[in-house]
């Protein structure tokens, strides 16, 4: 008969320790829940700009997330407080747990002070995605961009970041760059902190 | 022994997002009033201190008559901040400590949104738990 036997305890997710987390997800779970992501956000806007929107908004909420518990698992409680430092938590802790390896390289910006780069040969999210030519500069990056805004800006260094492909010559495929342009307070605040 | 003690939870934009009075002395209308009073006007200090340093946990920053302001700062900016008035620095930072697993816990949830308020009554049960252990 339904419902005869013991009732299940739900235990309250407050009471479980906080677990290591597993360290391998499978890739083409992932993949296909991103491409579900991007097409329901496609049936929803009428622009590419609202689109890349909604997908850096979806990062965001994980980028603000993933900031708290690595600080809290992987560096044992330690804050962050300068602007190098927050850059290369990002590029080297958080990328390592989000795909798997640190980011290819971090680069300072040339023509302007409060510009940086983390570049990508292949990012994860872009892999088993193709542009058509009818969306011009599009980038599925974007969901990327949102969680690196969404870590920077939880720490108190507000960005704006984008994804841009910049293509390389004797590679098929373009390289993504993912561009942080920090606001004008934390620069102040920097130059303050010496 | 009795203490007084009030333990607010303040997000990155100032805005209060859990608030008890869990010290063991009995209420009075006025003092919890007091007491956010304090709290809220020790946010200045802990403003300029939190970026000076790069531990979680900001002693005692604030004192008024005898009651002491202990802060303790996450990643995200949002403070634990405790009013009280006994001197068991150790006690504070364990409870501070295990406070913070449990806002992680709550943080994780992808229906919460960070920096509304935490409504949770399991989190208020466990938060009144700790700090009867060790405050």
């Amino acid at each position: 008969m339904i419902g005869v036997g013991k009732i299940k305890q739900y235990s309250n997710v407050l009471d479980k320790p906080l677990s290591k987390g597993k360290q391998e997800v499978s890739l083409s779970a992932f993949a296909f829940l991103f491409s579900e992501l991007v097409q329901y956000n496609q049936t929803q806007v009428d622009n590419i700009a609202e689109l890349e929107r909604r997908l850096e908004d979806a990062g965001y909420a994980v980028g603000a997330r993933v900031l708290e518990l690595l600080c809290h698992r992987d560096k044992g409680n330690r804050r962050e407080t300068r602007l190098l430092g927050i850059l290369s938590f990002v590029h080297s802790t958080v990328w390592k747990v989000l795909f798997g390896k640190v980011a290819d390289s971090l680069e300072k910006g040339t023509e302007h002070e409060d510009e940086y780069m983390i570049s990508e040969k292949e990012l994860l999210v872009n892999k088993f995605i193709s542009i058509p030519k009818d969306m011009g500069t599009f980038n599925c990056g974007a969901f990327v961009a949102g969680i690196v805004r969404g870590v920077l800006d939880s720490a108190g260094f507000p960005a704006v970041v984008t994804a841009h492909f910049v293509p390389m010559e004797g590679q098929q495929r373009p390289r993504t760059t993912i561009l942080i342009k920090f606001a004008e307070e934390v620069l102040q605040r920097e130059a303050r902190l010496g | 022994m009795t203490t007084t003690a009030c333990f607010i939870i303040v997000s990155r934009n100032d805005i209060p997002i859990y608030e008890a009075e869990v010290g063991s002395a009995a209420k009075r209308e006025d003092a919890a009033q007091l007491h956010q009073f304090i709290l809220h006007a020790a946010l200045d200090i802990v403003q300029d201190l939190a970026w000076t340093t790069s531990a979680m946990f900001l002693k005692a920053i604030d004192r008024f008559n005898d009651l002491v302001v202990s802060v303790y700062v996450t990643a995200g900016h949002t403070r634990f901040m405790l009013l009280h008035d006994s001197r068991n620095d150790d006690g504070i930072k364990s409870f501070f400590q295990e406070v913070h697993e449990l806002y992680i816990k709550i943080l994780l949830n992808p229906l919460y949104l960070p920096g509304s308020r935490i409504t949770s009554s399991h989190f208020d049960t466990k938060v009144r738990a700790l700090a009867r252990k060790y405050l």
